[in-house]
């Protein structure tokens, strides 16, 4: 990988190239990497921002629903695009930003039946959707295809974040091993979002897919990191591989997506203590 | 085998970045020569060049405005 770099580039990236950790070398891993968002609301708004700003060569953007007015508050890359489809309009902002970023916009859902294949074409994953299902999908998806990925969620004013590390750390049903009830865990439409609180978190997401990439630092693999924008506090909890989890433990009990896997909703989650924080989007 | 770069007509930090990319593309122990030209950059690249571990030989003028800065290559990071 001895690409040479263009004036633009040198330009456009010398403070990350500067940087010890990342120099031409990691700019270029970075140039050369797949990322994968899923959801381009709240925590996907921020983390797709960034990403594309640091030069990820190729980003997916999946996300099926349209921008809508009520999304403005906190979705910051939807502006002037009103009615068009998220995916589309995230490709539109990527470009603007940055030209060297390819975009693949899939404007649909991310479901049992397309989840691996999508996941599998993709270096790292961002899981920036909104409900319970489609988390724990991305999780399974993901141990399945062995690809990292950064897991967020917010609520009100507090939120959380950690990175599953598929085969090293624990993954999301380590941590989470059922989806609360429905009804239980209120979603942001019926309890409100501070509009900064997914740009934080969204952002965390970014820096740990790009430390992914560019094996660098210490990510959230094995922490859940906790956040609280009112007490501007954030707080981490050791989070612990279950030998016996379903999909990652050493018998495991998923060996394939299939759709009730990801919306058991029998029993509620085991949330560490003291890290209570929101659930869901 | 001793490389050269010149760097006359760039500013902070490009004058470093521009470095710092050549520098990778060459082994240990190898000697670098940059030309710079605004005394701002000689003092920036001097100093990092010694911050990331590589062994300053040379700074000299070497014509009116024209600096000549003589560098062997580190170990990588």
């Amino acid at each position: 990988m001895s690409l040479k770099f263009t004036e633009d580039q040198i330009k456009r990236y010398s403070r990350q190239i500067l940087l010890p950790e990342v120099g031409g070398k990691g700019q270029r891993k970075l140039l050369s990497s797949r990322v994968l968002v899923i959801g381009a609301g709240g925590l996907g708004s921020s983390a797709i921002a960034y990403l594309a700003a640091a030069g990820i060569g190729t980003m997916g953007i999946i996300d099926s629903d349209t921008v809508e007015i009520s999304n403005l508050q906190r979705q910051i890359i939807h502006g002037g695009s009103l009615g068009a489809p998220k995916a589309r309009s995230a490709k539109h902002f990527i470009r603007t930003l940055n030209s060297d970023v390819d975009v693949v916009a899939l404007e649909e859902r991310l479901t049992g039946e397309n989840a691996r294949e999508i996941i599998r074409g993709y270096d790292f994953v961002v899981d920036g959707s909104d409900n319970f299902p489609t988390h724990y999908l991305i999780n399974d998806a993901c141990v399945l295809e062995k690809k990292a990925f950064s897991h967020g969620s917010i609520l009100r004013y507090e939120g959380y974040a950690t990175t599953v590390v598929p085969e090293q750390g624990p993954c999301y049903r380590c941590l989470f091993k059922k989806a609360p009830p429905p009804g239980l865990v209120p979603s942001c439409q019926e309890a409100g979002v501070f509009g900064v609180l997914p740009g934080i978190i969204g952002s965390i997401q970014a820096a740990e897919a790009l430390k992914f990439l560019l094996g660098i630092g210490k990510t959230l693999a094995g922490r859940l990191l906790c956040f609280n924008a009112l007490d501007m506090s954030f707080y981490e909890a050791v989070a612990e591989k279950n030998k016996e989890c379903v999909v990652c433990g050493d018998k495991p009990v998923i060996r394939e997506i299939l759709q009730k896997n990801c919306a058991d909703e029998d029993a509620v989650s085991e949330v560490p203590e003291r890290c209570n924080y929101g659930r869901g989007t | 085998m001793a490389e050269e770069l010149d760097l006359r007509g760039e500013v902070c930090p490009y004058t470093f970045v521009k470095t710092k990319l050549k520098l990778e593309e060459m082994a240990t122990g190898e000697d670098l020569t940059i030309h710079l030209d605004d005394p701002e950059a000689v003092a920036n690249v001097s100093t990092s060049l010694k911050n990331e571990g590589h062994d300053l030989k040379e700074l000299k003028s070497i014509s009116p405005g024209v600096w000549m800065i003589l560098v062997r290559k580190g170990k990588d990071l």
